[in-house]
């Protein structure tokens, strides 16, 4: 019987010829990753087993991003314990704050995951990867520490729902718009305990960084993963950064499939989600008249360097509105110095933005831009949870890079094209 | 599953897809101390919950449970506020790894969760796999805990499975 995306993945990590839905197995991890939040729970269980190495010092990364530049002591003192582990243990991929990035938008960018990898990490957001036909995965920090001794993890072989694409996106539609529109007919549990896999013509015309937001929030369906097949696009990011050797791996013709979905492109409209879940979604010409206080561009989810020349283009020789904080926050130190490079910082800075070093503060309420009792926030973030910007009584709406930016010269939400 | 088989208490109810960050919000995950962790837990939308739990007592919920972040600090604090079990129609897959690897036990049991009121006294039989709500004397058969989950918990919980199966080879 042939195999899906993940079903080959996996099988190949547990050292069999095929696996099928259902089946439990024990995998080889290529990559386990860790950040300031996950890690000390992770780094204290790993002790209390005694080992005197890691599984491999090059197959582990530490990435303090939640809450660094450390907010607050107890922070600090997590960083810390994160920073004296990987001295200790001689873990490579500790990444300090000036050199750092979001993991998910840092690992693979530094070429620290490949095609075909099996990546496991102590993050919800994991399944990143699936954009670089990767099969990766978000667990705890218990099995984070069992992975960095054993470098192995115990997986249930995911059902796969196939989700075909097709056409071409409207202008000022991104890969946020194609995710949010799926989660928004599927459900925060539509793909719960599943893979999604994306198939069909339309997947040319996704951007490598609009594949990563796509698989990004495939854990906001309660999917295992988000996987993007094989193709020229995949080899272009992935040849110029690779740091191992990688196999491309393909679908089979006869794979089976628990369900189908198909979505054709060229019939969005950019997708706003309302509190207080990623389902709540309108396409944004019924959005209404929402009023907002702060505008958030960046995560793991956007904050890549063609989501700030989204943002970018929309703000360009515009003011943010009177009553609007704009916080940008590139993901990486790199993309940081992109920005500067191109003149984006300038731009945002010129129109009133407040420009951050990387990390990822305010999308989960950590630091960096918290909302007070009644506040509105529209961000390119993934959740819009109650509370998850800051207090509960505040609101948080999701969107592309481009609407947030409209929305901060707008003072509302809305699309650029209103600006005129 | 063994002497610690019975759970008995009374149920805290809530609705569908009750994420992370209610059940422990981020702006307390700068610290992982189990007992800070519980004085926060449901926080967000249960001010009451963690002053007023009892030992023993269940989280009786909706489906999709525990639907967000991967922070064990979840299970922990739902754990150190002293909950003996999670019951709901259905977890969110992250959520379901992480209770069974911390030792929290958690159990699907849609018909069961329901008709479970606010305050019922319920115990629960990990062992036979039963659930009976005894303020209105009906019970329940909830689906059994995979074998592979069964060997995790024997182990005494993921890391010293994992432990023993190294020596092995």
């Amino acid at each position: 019987m042939g195999m899906t995306l993940t079903e080959k993945i996996l099988a190949r990590h547990a050292g069999r010829d095929a696996v099928a839905p259902g089946e439990l197995i024990l995998a080889k991890v290529d990559l386990a990753l860790g950040n300031d939040v996950t890690s000390p729970i992770a780094i204290r269980a790993f002790r209390s087993l005694g080992a005197a190495a890691v599984f491999d010092r090059e197959r582990i990364a530490l990435v303090p991003d939640h809450f660094a530049p450390n907010k607050d002591i107890k922070s600090a003192e997590q960083v810390k314990m994160m920073r004296e582990f990987a001295k200790e243990f001689g873990v490579v991929n500790y990444f300090e704050v000036g050199r750092m990035g979001i993991e998910h938008v840092l690992l693979p960018d530094q070429g620290l995951v490949v095609p075909g990898d099996l990546v496991i990490g102590a993050d919800s957001h994991t399944c990143t990867y699936g954009a670089l036909c990767a099969f990766s995965t978000g667990v705890g920090s218990t099995d984070l520490a069992a992975a960095m001794f054993s470098g192995e993890v115990w997986l249930k072989v995911p059902e796969t729902l196939r989700i075909v694409l097709s056409g071409h996106p409207a202008k000022w539609v991104e890969g946020k718009d194609v995710i949010l529109h799926i989660i928004g007919e599927i459900g925060v549990d539509g793909a719960l305990y599943k893979a999604m896999e994306y198939a069909g013509d339309g997947i040319e015309h996704l951007s490598m960084a609009w594949r990563f937001t796509m698989s990004n929030m495939a854990i906001e369906a309660g999917a295992k993963n988000g996987i993007f097949p094989f193709d020229a696009a995949t080899k272009a990011y992935a040849d110029g950064r690779a740091k191992r050797g990688y196999e491309v791996v393909t679908a089979d013709p006869d794979a089976r499939y628990a369900g189908e979905i198909t979505v054709d492109l060229s019939e969005l409209e950019p997708v706003v989600a309302f509190p207080h879940l990623p389902e709540n979604t309108k396409p944004l010409s019924q959005v209404g008249n929402i009023p907002i206080d702060q505008v958030v561009v960046g995560s793991c989810t956007n904050g890549r360097i063609e989501d700030l020349r989204s943002a970018a283009a929309v703000i360009r020789g515009r003011k943010v509105h009177d009553g609007v904080r704009m916080i940008i926050l590139p993901a990486t130190q790199e993309i940081y110095l992109q920005a500067m490079r191109e003149g984006l910082m300038e731009t945002f800075v010129t129109a009133g933005a407040a420009f951050s070093t990387p990390t990822c503060g305010p999308c989960l309420g950590g630091h960096m831009g918290i909302l007070a009792k009644g506040e509105r926030a529209i961000s390119t973030t993934n959740r819009n949870f109650v509370g998850r910007m800051g207090h509960p009584g505040s609101e948080v709406y999701l969107s592309n890079p481009a609407v947030a930016a409209a929305s901060a010269v707008l003072g509302r939400i809305g699309g650029p094209d209103e600006l005129g | 599953m063994s002497s610690d088989s019975a759970l008995r208490g009374k149920a805290w109810k809530y609705g569908d897809d009750v994420d992370t960050d209610v059940i422990i919000p981020a702006r307390y995950l700068n610290s992982s101390d189990p007992a800070e962790l519980a004085r926060h837990c449901m926080e967000d939308i249960d001010a009451t919950y963690a002053s007023k739990v009892s030992k023993g007592d269940f989280i009786v919920a909706g489906k999709n449970f525990g639907c967000g972040s991967s922070r064990e600090h979840a299970p922990i604090a739902i754990k150190a506020s002293g909950a003996s079990a999670v019951i709901a129609r259905s977890f969110a897959r992250i959520f379901y790894r992480n209770a069974f690897n911390m030792g929290l036990p958690i159990f699907e049991a849609p018909d069961a969760v329901d008709e479970i009121e606010a305050g019922d006294r319920l115990s629960v039989d990990m062992e036979r796999g039963s659930l009976r709500n005894e303020t209105k004397g009906k019970e329940y058969r909830f689906t059994p805990i995979p074998p592979f989950m069964r060997e995790l918990v024997a182990a005494g919980g993921l890391l010293n499975y994992i432990a023993k199966r190294k020596k092995g080879i």
